[in-house]
């Protein structure tokens, strides 16, 4: 149902022709296609149904993230419907959910977690970024590295190292973004989205804009809930990829056959839906893990999936554009920008360089 | 089997360094090192007319056309360490391209007028080669030129042209004979970019550049003496073409030059606490690139002073392409991983232009190399093309 009514959305609403005008206005974004996702309750997908939203769970997320990854949205709904509502949901107060979730899912408000700084996997605990309590505020100080939408944001959710009694804690701190000392250095992303570095200096907040606590054993299954969503966008990108590119071979005419009656071009995409498939597989995976309980073995199946994952995104990507031949290269096809979209994939959250070390790391000895 | 170089290679390659040293201007060097393999028109005019100036406008030419007369290993040297040194590429299209066809079936009047124009830097050509319905099938080209009186009028359009919105000169394959088999109706013809019904519409590619373009020709009025040869030969010139100045076709100097720009990030880039050329991982990467890169190096070499020998290339080019495109794209895609979520910005602020971005200086420019450089394996003939050379004319099959 999910699965069905989006993807009726997304080509009512944003084929290739309405993408391309979405990313030439200068918010880089369709506020018209906001409000539809608000309407369908899209954004209300990980908000609970006593806060507002329709407390959907990690195949929903799955389900509706591969639709919006098969059309190539450039709005925040998984920084701000997916990441950011879950974290609230799971960290914060009642006071601070029946605050800030009911506007998230309306749409009135969109918020982005800030976590990774450079370097980072997605899961690391923050290091450059800390908290520190005076006078009964918050004073924050940091460094956040490609937080994708922050510049579309109305709140930050910032992780910050702080100092406890037993050592390092983690906080999660809400940052409203014209909060003075938030500075966001911004730039259009390899795939056509916004994003920002986000510097803090002498940042302050009230004591309330702490979201729980201790966050240190919390925080990492949210974003891992996050990282499997991400990689349900991509699979939802691959298999739309590998799909235009069947079509492209199917009605490009060269030597007077259909170029894709050549064997080495069967066999190419042969190979790329074997990538599809396995990253199918990890997929689900991955949306199930991300339920476990059991840290080392969510990270591991979710550091196995974005492996999957990279890899598949990295020969699908370059082939579709190999395939399509001088097409391929050229902007006004759909083909360059699912290619350059699976790159991102890749470097965002870790490269899977990154998540394959960690993956040795926790699972062969 | 001789792995050395002679003296006199030797020789010509230290007065190559040492010219470099001299004359290559330091605001272009670190343009070229830290840039996309393209390079700025205006870096490749003044390039040009440094080198001119020396004598070297046109390094693979003969000394009869005011070439410097150098053997295939003197120009290879020339062109890898030009590369390496941070010297824009001198284009194709006039130098090594369309220059050969005038010197080996032009008219003495055509090589008068247009060889020296080359060499100089006068004349900036472009290619009018592939067309949207004709890529890999170059011979189902449609573009045509029909006879009337002393002209041919020619439409058309031509799609990939690398920088004719630059260009002065235009050399064109098309149509003058629609009966005839696709191979045997096919001119060389040498237009003027200036001709009425001439439109150039640039393409923008993936990375954002417009470094291509659409060629549409409207009724283009072409004089007959502008015909390279004979009428409905042009296939074969374009074949001479294909096999002929393939010295440089794995651009090993530039690889060296990209994989220098690949240690220097690995340098600074850290991961886990220690600097990613400490991660032995990607230190084996690296030594595997390196690795191929001699191969390639040597191979090129044992290319070039085959076809030396024989007096004419052969397909062996084709390992050449294929290989040295591969590991192009290899050296740009490690840049990118090594950057890792540096690599993600591609404009500055929000816009579409580069800009300054946010991101450490080292990263700038190689995502959007990265993209570039996909065309490598498509244009210039794709590597399944390459492929199908290789298996046919080396192998036999």
């Amino acid at each position: 149902m999910l699965l069905e009514s989006t993807r009726r959305l997304m080509t009512d609403q944003y084929d290739a022709h309405h993408r391309q005008q979405i990313l030439a206005s200068p918010e880089g974004r369709s506020i018209a296609v906001w409000r539809q996702f608000a309407e369908l309750g899209l954004l209300g997908l990980n908000v609970p149904e006593e806060d507002g939203g329709i407390g959907g769970d990690a195949i929903d997320t799955l389900l509706v993230s591969m639709a919006l990854g098969e059309a190539l949205i450039v709005e925040p709904f998984w920084s701000s419907a997916v990441l950011a509502s879950r974290a609230i949901a799971k960290l914060g107060s009642p006071e601070q959910r029946s605050r800030w979730l009911p506007r998230l899912a309306a749409g009135e408000t969109i918020a982005v977690v800030a976590h990774e700084e450079a370097g980072t996997l997605h899961n690391d605990p923050p290091t450059a970024t800390r908290a520190t309590p005076t006078d009964g505020l918050w004073m924050l100080e940091g460094r956040k590295a490609a937080v994708y939408h922050a510049p579309s944001a109305d709140m930050l959710l910032v992780s910050a190292a702080v100092a406890g009694r037993a050592g390092l804690e983690c906080g999660l701190f809400a940052v409203p973004r014209d909060t003075s000392g938030v500075k966001l250095e911004v730039f259009t992303t390899v795939d056509s989205q916004r994003a920002a570095n986000i510097v803090l200096d002498h940042v302050q907040v009230p004591a309330d804009a702490r979201i729980g606590t201790d966050v240190s054993a919390l925080l990492p299954p949210v974003l891992d809930y996050g990282l499997a969503a991400l990689c349900a966008e991509t699979l939802g990108t691959l298999d739309r990829l590998l799909a235009i590119t069947l079509e492209y071979t199917r009605t490009r005419v060269q030597f007077g056959v259909p170029i894709g009656r050549f064997q080495v071009l069967q066999h190419r995409m042969a190979d790329m839906l074997t990538h599809v498939e396995q990253s199918r597989s990890m997929t689900y995976l991955a949306a199930s893990s991300s339920r476990s309980a059991v840290a080392s073995e969510r990270a591991a199946a979710l550091s196995a999936a974005k492996v999957v994952l990279g890899r598949a995104a990295r020969y699908v990507g370059q082939q579709a554009i190999q395939l399509h031949g001088g097409m391929g290269m050229s902007d006004e096809m759909p083909a360059s920008h699912y290619f350059k979209r699976l790159l991102a994939s890749e470097l965002r959250g870790g490269h899977t360089e990154a998540h394959l070390e960690r993956y040795a790391a926790l699972s062969i000895n | 089997m001789n792995l050395h170089y002679t003296s006199e290679q030797t020789r010509c390659r230290e007065e190559v360094r040492s010219f470099l040293d001299q004359n290559l201007p330091p605001d272009m060097r670190d343009r070229v090192l830290n840039g996309g393999h393209r390079g700025e028109p205006e870096d490749i005019r003044r390039w040009q007319r440094i080198l001119h100036q020396k004598g070297w406008g046109a390094p693979s030419w003969p000394k009869e056309f005011g070439g410097p007369g150098w053997g295939r290993v003197e120009q290879y040297l020339f062109e890898l360490e030009c590369a390496v040194a941070g010297a824009p590429a001198q284009l194709p299209f006039g130098i090594k391209m369309v220059a050969p066809v005038l010197m080996r079936f032009g008219s003495p009047a055509q090589q008068q007028h247009y060889l020296p124009r080359i060499s100089s830097g006068e004349h900036w050509w472009c290619q009018g080669y592939s067309e949207p319905g004709a890529g890999s099938d170059l011979a189902s080209l449609k573009t045509q030129a029909v006879r009337a009186g002393d002209h041919y009028i020619v439409s058309g359009q031509k799609a990939w042209n690398t920088f004719g919105q630059h260009a002065d000169w235009i050399f064109c394959l098309v149509r003058t004979d629609p009966a005839a088999k696709p191979q045997r109706g096919i001119s060389f013809l040498l237009i003027d970019m200036r001709s009425p019904g001439i439109t150039v519409k640039p393409t923008t590619l993936l990375d954002g550049t417009q470094e291509v373009n659409e060629i549409f020709f409207d009724q283009v009025r072409v004089p007959l003496a502008n015909r390279v040869g004979e009428e409905n030969q042009g296939w074969s010139y374009a074949k001479y073409l294909l096999g002929h100045e393939r010295t440089n076709i794995a651009g090993v100097g530039i690889s060296r030059r990209d994989f220098a720009r690949l240690k220097r990030i690995a340098n600074i880039q850290m991961r886990d606490g220690r600097r990613l050329l400490d991660n032995p991982g990607f230190r084996a990467r690296l030594a595997q690139i390196e690795i191929d890169l001699t191969a390639l190096e040597l191979t090129n070499l044992r290319v070039i002073c085959a076809d030396a020998e024989k007096g004419e290339p052969g397909p062996e080019s084709s390992i050449l392409k294929v290989k040295g495109s591969e590991l192009m794209q290899a050296i740009s895609e490690l840049m990118v991983e090594a950057l890792g979520s540096d690599a993600l910005a591609l404009a500055a602020a929000g816009g579409t232009s580069p800009g300054q971005l946010p991101t450490p200086l080292h990263a700038h420019g190689v995502t959007a190399l990265y993209l570039n450089l996909r065309k490598v394996s498509i244009f210039g003939g794709s590597n399944e093309i390459q492929k199908n050379i290789i298996a046919r004319m080396i192998l036999g099959l």
